[in-house]
């Protein structure tokens, strides 16, 4: 009963948050100087002052700002997207059609980095001093210093240009259409490790030094000291009471993170050409493409909500006193 | 010297033309006998919207229209036309009808005959769709007398109509399709199962990432398409780009400008690099002025500004030596152009002393007068560089210049549209025909609060006169000579000034033959293009 209630609440603020969002958002995009016209304008080489007129009365850009606002409110409660300004298509079709790619890419990095991230956290907090533990310090320390698109560059340079292991960009082979299932998952993969690495590098280091300080404030808790004079053997003492503990606070940043995440992943579907759907708002935001734009916010933000209200679920998996209280 | 090389013209190639000659009619120039199979990749770095050419225009748009649809005529590349859909056509003496007379086997991608009434259609849907509303601005209606001739009527004579007909401008649609009463611009088939008559047809359409197309079977040219695919994959970063082409995934590259770029493609044994098939859309880079703005209203202002510029530097230094200066408003491959041009020599004392005599003598810190420079974002290669070069270059005669970036197209298009710019750099074509991409940019009665109109709010009622001239009589002796005067007197008024042509370039594999150089170069149909 508690769950129902908590979760109804959740729901009512994400939605409340969703709305503020879409609002906050249509007024930014408004804000920018120039329409959609001038880019489209701009991608036919010029246009007359008729046919601009003729466009922006068809995209209802003559209207004012609070009736357009309203439109699209009106649209999005219908569960109606719109049509891309720019490609002419129903906006739902370009989001549908990108988010595998984002979401196979998000996720790789977010949970691949989350449970290496982890392992090395709880092996650098085993000897804090050690040689290893020195060691994956300065590897985080590098690997949450670097931007995205300079690691996204450099292993491009190394491991698809001087070493050809990878490919450059993209997600297939061009010319791949009409692979069998297999050997196309197998080309998925392959295009994917460059991007899901240097996606994941950041949040690698965030989730290992995390854990790491986690792990050693648990360890010197008066719990652990009990475990361990009970006779419990360092392995019991390590994993399952210390980590249980210690991954709280981490399960926290992976929710929080996945906002970031989805940022993060502009960035890197732009170095590497990935067909997700941060590059499509990026290339919207430079078309002034307000449907897709707004389409793309809309969607990261519930993913965003949704992923806030599993972290919750988590927690409570986790740790029963959460439950109780 | 443009590292380039010229197709081979062998023995075959000629005999081969030659038993062409006598079957079918000769497109293009000589190219050689081509292999059947294989799939070309194309890279580009612009997405198009659709791949509707007659409703949109651009080069994004024109890369996949050109292949999926045919026109009536195609060009060679000394701008000869050609028959394509038509087998012959006529421009009457008094400049106001052009007859088409159709080849009867032209089959669309469903199989129905291409007949005069998808000539008649498609004509008058780019009259009120396409963008260039000069292209077919005359034009008041087709008549279809029979099914495979049309007669395309206009009010005035229209010089520019058999232009028009390029396979960039006019691609014909299936009036079945394409007639239902939708709004062409933003009719579902432009990106859905596309239906044209051209050599390869619609498989699939993805938005931002690539447009893929097959060979179409029944080609009304026999034999023709070599290739069996053609994908055209879009990445926005050029130098992903140029790896992927440099690893072999990709095999061609149109129209690629970035000197790094074309020094590195240049060494390559692999590549063929030609300037060659850029003649149609006759790109300039120039500098406008605002010439309602003090003090470039005072055309010894804008003489002082150009005097203090060295195109050879742009051209070589910034641009590697793959530019060519420009010197007019009509591009020099162009049979309209003229060498008889006001020119402006680099001479820094003699653009002060203009300065001087224009009454900006020097402040106590040596400034006369500060200035804004914009310049069109995304090709930071032809526009960024020689706009800091300008600032540069006018610090040495006391202006001071401030470089202004724009955050996007949009942001840039509008400080044009809106007047609000001193100078600014730009690229304009010139698509083909002055009337078409000339014309816009100095008519005083074309000062419009839009990008590439004369947004430099030029006026002079002489240059109006010649342009509605040229524009309406067909003598191409008379038209050359007007246009000789026009680009005389807009050298002297210069409301702009001319820095350069685009140094543009396609790249292609070794393993690539006969690639596109007709006057619109990789905006042509590919049917030639095969693998080695």
């Amino acid at each position: 009963m508690r769950t129902f209630q908590l979760t109804l609440s959740r729901l009512l603020q994400g939605l409340a948050l969703v709305f503020a969002v879409v609002v906050l958002n249509f007024v930014l995009v408004h804000a920018a100087p120039g329409d959609p016209v001038e880019t489209i304008a701009g991608a036919s080489g010029g246009m007359s002052a008729e046919l601009k007129a003729e466009l922006r009365t068809q995209y209802g850009l003559d209207k004012p700002l609070p009736v357009q606002l309203g439109v699209y409110l009106g649209k999005v409660l219908s569960g109606d997207l719109g049509y891309s300004y720019f490609f002419n298509l129903p906006v739902a079709g370009l989001i549908a059609e990108r988010v595998p790619a984002t979401l196979l890419l998000v996720m790789t990095s977010v949970l691949g980095s989350f449970v290496i991230g982890t392992v090395l956290g709880v092996l650098s907090s085993r000897k804090p001093n050690g040689l290893l533990s020195q060691l994956i310090n300065t590897l985080s320390l590098v690997g949450f210093a670097a931007p995205v698109f300079w690691t996204g560059i450099m292993l491009v340079l190394l491991f698809a240009s001087a070493l050809p292991l990878f490919p450059v960009s993209g997600m297939r082979a061009i010319d791949s259409a009409g692979a069998s299932g297999f050997a196309d998952m197998l080309d998925v993969l392959h295009h994917l490790v460059l991007p899901a690495l240097t996606l994941g590098l950041i949040y690698l280091a965030q989730y290992s030094r995390l854990s790491r300080a986690s792990m050693l404030d648990v360890l010197g808790s008066d719990f652990i000291r009990t475990a361990r004079a009970k006779g419990l053997s360092n392995r019991v003492v390590l994993y399952k009471h210390a980590l249980r503990n210690a991954l709280l606070p981490v399960i926290t940043i992976l929710g929080l993170q996945f906002g970031n995440v989805m940022a993060g992943a502009i960035l890197v579907e732009t170095v590497f050409n990935w067909p997700g759907l941060g590059r499509l708002a990026f290339e919207s935001v430079l078309r002034r493409d307000y449907p897709t734009i707004l389409g793309v916010l809309l969607f990261s933000s519930i993913i965003v909500v949704v992923m806030n209200l599993l972290t919750d679920y988590c927690y409570r998996l986790i740790d029963p006193r959460i439950k109780a209280s | 010297m443009m590292p380039f090389k010229m197709p081979r013209r062998g023995a075959v190639a000629a005999l081969f033309m030659f038993a062409a000659a006598t079957a079918l009619p000769l497109t293009a120039t000589a190219q050689e006998a081509g292999k059947r199979g294989g799939t070309l990749v194309v890279g580009y770095t612009q997405t198009p919207r659709h791949l509707n050419g007659a409703v949109q225009s651009g080069v994004a748009t024109a890369l996949p229209s050109t292949q999926l649809f045919a026109s009536p005529l195609r060009f060679d590349d000394k701008w000869n036309p050609q028959p394509y859909l038509a087998e012959s056509w006529k421009l009457a003496e008094d400049g106001k009808s052009l007859t088409l007379n159709l080849r009867k086997n032209a089959v669309f991608h469903d199989g129905k005959p291409v007949t005069s009434a998808d000539v008649a259609f498609s004509i008058m849907a780019i009259k009120a769709n396409h963008p260039f509303t000069t292209m077919m601005g005359p034009v008041e209606k087709v008549d279809t007398p029979d099914a495979y001739t049309a007669i395309i009527r206009m009010s005035t004579p229209h010089p520019a109509i058999v232009l028009a007909m390029s396979p960039a401008l006019c691609p014909i649609l299936p009036k079945h399709i394409y007639g239902d009463g939708q709004d062409l611009k933003t009719h579902p088939r432009n990106s859905v199962d596309i239906v044209g008559s051209g050599p390869f047809k619609f498989v699939d359409f993805k938005p931002g990432q690539r447009v893929s197309l097959e060979r179409f079977h029944k080609f009304f040219l026999p034999g023709k398409p070599y290739l069996d695919k053609v994908i055209i994959d879009y990445t926005p970063d050029s130098s992903s780009l140029m790896l992927g082409f440099e690893r072999g995934n990709v095999q061609m590259l149109p129209m690629v400008t970035i000197p790094t770029d074309l020094k590195r493609l240049s060494v390559n044994p692999q590549v063929t690099l030609t300037p060659r098939g850029y003649e149609g859309i006759g790109a300039l880079n120039w500098l406008a002025f605002n010439t309602t703005r003090k003090p470039f209203s005072d055309v010894r202002v804008r003489k002082a500004i150009a005097t203090a510029i060295d195109k050879n530097f742009v051209t070589k230094a910034l641009m590697g030596g793959f530019a060519k200066p420009a010197d007019g408003p009509i591009v020099a491959s162009s049979p309209f152009a003229t060498t008889d041009l006001v020119r402006y020599p680099l001479d820094l004392k003699k653009a002060a002393a203009m300065l001087d005599e224009a009454g900006y003598k020097p402040d106590a810190n040596g400034e006369r007068f500060t200035l804004t420079i914009d310049y069109a974002p995304g090709t930071d290669d032809q526009q960024k560089t020689v706009a800091e070069y300008v600032r540069a270059q006018l610090k040495k005669i006391g202006v001071k210049a401030e470089v202004r970036t724009s955050a996007d197209f949009p942001s840039w298009s509008r400080r044009l549209a809106e007047k609000d710019f001193d100078l600014s750099m730009d690229v304009v074509f010139n698509w083909g025909d002055p009337i078409i991409g000339v014309h816009r940019t100095y008519l005083s009665t074309n000062i419009k609060p839009i990008v590439w109109t004369n947004t430099q709010s030029y006026r002079n009622p002489k240059v109006d006169e010649l342009l509605n001239e040229a524009g309406s009589v067909l003598d191409p002796v008379k038209r050359k000579a007007y246009y000789a005067t026009f680009q005389k007197i807009v050298t002297d008024d210069l409301p702009i000034h001319f820095i350069n042509l685009i140094p543009y370039h396609t790249a292609v594999n070794k393993k690539v033959g006969n690639l596109p150089t007709t006057i619109w170069g990789p905006l042509a149909p590919y049917d030639e293009v095969y693998l080695k």
